[in-house]
């Protein structure tokens, strides 16, 4: 298989405002194709690395190539990129198609050109014909994404920005709604480059993942990589639950933290190591008895549990730290709140950070 | 008085503002449509009711004066179209800090009189004025003055008006959300056309209101006429406040009234349902 292109890449992007540098020298590829997606949380400068792709912000210094060609002074109504926007933007004066078509109208397409491209994009957004004359204020939240999905698409872009279009929705329509957006970068091939702050959202969709802090990109990888392997604390805390322990080595390559009591046996410990983090995900945690062993262990009393469906968390106090553990529903702990339990992990399960 | 207990709340708490407006608004207009029946001359209300002021209307030249009226009104307005469209932009868009600073400068002449600030205009137009007087001692050429003209007459009321078109417009114009123009632009549209596709139509409210405001206001105007216009054109409100006082006509005074209220009514009325501000912001 033929490694894909490059169709976007920066190079030590920067966009400072006065002395602050809201993005600070980020270096990053995008492959042809892929659905991107940066993450972090609020005022980690995603928006404006995005509104700089995208051109309505002029980089400080750096450079944004697409295909090879620096497009950093080319404007945002002649790039052949696109943006979904957080408020979608709708043109409220307008119907759903002539929203849909405004990009075709800008170019002087034909009507009758326009409409039938219009009618095809609302067919495959699943959006009923009938909503062509409907003015788009009167359509529902879900339909207002598909038009300004529609919109954006009618304008064939090479790429596709997203900034946090499904922010404002309830969960059960987002949760359609990434599914969809899935489906429809698959049906379209186009390149899409997504932000949010949300890590679930962007692992359920996402080819590639890049998380951002403090205007820099901590991580960049597949969304596999960015949940088993982070190289940060940061990271590794971004998604979902975590057990965080501070710890430092300990004679016999072994760490020893002040939060759990006798050595822990780590993963494989980075040359020079002076101090980090372990990192444990809940679900690889487990309740130990007298017939299994674990390369770690602890005692704690059961604090709490909490069903969530098809998962069940367990909070064990070990000395003044509350573990947290993850089962499935159907492996449901047996023991009682107060009861004295003993919970192990694997070293190849833990996480070392040097943060 | 178990009906006043069903008004709940909202009702009884808007029955003083409902009373005080029923005795300070509503009766006064009836007099003034009841005294527009009233045989000429009259200052009863108990006279057997007639048509005769409005007939007399309609014999007289008063047509006239409606029409200056209605002229110097909708030409104000266009004018003040031209005019503060481009300025309220810049306010909102262009100006950046100045703009607060431009704002304050368009709303401090209202803390000052009307008369008083037509008067200044007289001052500074008048032959051998500021402005004319100026020139003649500094170049030696002397030029006729526009005071006590029609066209000074528009320019006291485009003055004086202007604040009222200026501010709806101002608002009509911030309330497009910056996300809206970026789209847009992002659409592939040049700069012209996110203005007249975007930024025309969606300040369109603001360019309403600033309409009506500014045509009500005009056809009412009086002194610009009086102060600027050297009486060349006598205004309907000018025909009224005649009937009123020196001609001790009140019924024909009311009479004007009613009509100059109808026409202008009738005018705004069909401008509002010819323009469905709802319809047109999507809202239908």
């Amino acid at each position: 298989m033929v490694e894909p292109a490059t169709i976007l890449s920066l190079k030590s992007l920067t966009k400072k405002f006065g002395s602050f540098a809201a993005v600070d020298a980020i270096d990053l590829e995008i492959a042809e194709g892929d659905f991107f997606t940066i993450v972090g949380p609020s005022g980690s400068g995603k928006t404006t690395l995005l509104r700089m792709l995208a051109g309505m912000e002029q980089p400080t210094s750096g450079d944004i190539l697409l295909r090879g060609v620096r497009i950093n002074d080319l404007p945002a109504n002649e790039r052949p990129t696109c943006m979904v926007f957080q408020s979608l933007a709708l043109f409220p004066h307008r119907s759903v198609g002539e929203n849909i078509e405004f990009s075709l109208k800008m170019r002087g397409e034909a009507k009758d050109k326009r409409k039938a491209r219009a009618l095809g994009l609302m067919d495959m957004l699943r959006l009923p014909q009938s909503y062509y004359n409907r003015s788009v204020m009167k359509c529902s939240g879900g339909e207002r994404q598909r038009v300004a999905l529609a919109r954006a698409l009618a304008y064939d872009p090479q790429i596709l920005f997203f900034d946090e279009p499904l922010s404002a929705i309830d969960y059960k329509l987002r949760k359609t709604l990434e599914k969809e957006l899935k489906d429809i970068h698959r049906e379209t091939k186009k390149t899409f480059v997504y932000i949010t702050h949300s890590l679930e959202e962007a692992m359920v969709m996402s080819d590639r993942i890049g998380v951002m802090r403090a205007g820099r990109l901590v991580q960049v990888g597949t969304p596999h990589e960015i949940y088993t392997t982070p190289k940060t604390r940061f990271v590794a805390e971004f998604i979902g639950d975590v057990n965080v322990f501070a710890v430092e080595p300990a004679p016999g390559g072994m760490l020893r933290s002040t939060s759990l009591a006798g050595n822990i046996k780590p993963p494989t410990l980075p040359a020079g190591f002076v101090g980090g983090h372990l990192v444990i995900r809940p679900e690889f945690l487990r309740f130990i008895d007298a017939a299994s062993e674990a390369d770690n262990s602890v005692t704690g009393r059961l604090h709490n549990e909490y069903a969530l469906g098809s998962r069940v968390q367990y909070q064990v106090r070990v000395g003044d730290s509350v573990l947290l553990i993850e089962k499935l529903g159907q492996q449901v702990f047996s023991g009682k709140l107060d009861d004295v339990v003993r919970i192990g992990w694997d070293a190849r399960d833990s996480i070392l950070v040097t943060d | 008085m178990r009906r006043f207990r069903d008004l709940g709340p909202g009702g009884k708490s808007a029955l003083p503002v409902l009373l005080f407006l029923l005795g300070g608004f509503v009766a006064p207009l009836i007099a003034v449509v009841w005294f527009s029946f009233m045989p000429p001359r009259t200052f009863s209300l108990a006279a057997e009711p007639s048509l005769a002021n409005y007939a007399a209307i309609f014999e007289s030249s008063n047509y006239i004066s409606f029409l200056w009226s209605l002229g110097l009104a909708a030409l104000t307005v266009i004018l003040l179209a031209l005019i503060c469209f481009p300025v309220a932009y810049g306010l909102v868009r262009v100006f950046g800090r100045w703009a607060m600073l431009l704002m304050l400068l368009f709303t401090i002449p209202l803390f000052v009189s009307e008369n008083i600030r037509l008067y200044g205009w007289v001052l500074l137009l008048i032959k051998n004025g500021v402005v004319l007087g100026t020139i003649k001692s500094l170049f030696g050429y002397e030029f006729a003055s526009i005071l006590f003209t029609r066209s000074a007459i528009l320019v006291g009321m485009v003055y004086v008006y202007l604040p009222f078109m200026l501010f709806p417009l101002t608002l009509g114009i911030s309330m497009i959300p910056d996300e809206t123009r970026d789209a847009a632009f992002d659409l592939g549209a040049s700069r012209w056309q996110v203005f007249w596709e975007i930024e025309v139509p969606l300040s369109m409210p603001g360019v309403v209101i600033g309409f009506l405001l500014t045509f009500v206001l005009a056809v009412g105007a009086i002194t610009e006429a009086k102060v600027m216009g050297g009486q060349r054109v006598i205004p309907i409100a000018q025909d009224i406040e005649i009937a009123f006082t020196y001609s001790q006509n009140w019924p024909l005074g009311a009479a004007l009234s009613v009509l100059l209220m109808l026409v202008v009514g009738v005018l705004v009325l069909t401008a509002l349902w010819r323009f469905d501000l709802d319809r047109f912001l999507g809202r239908k």
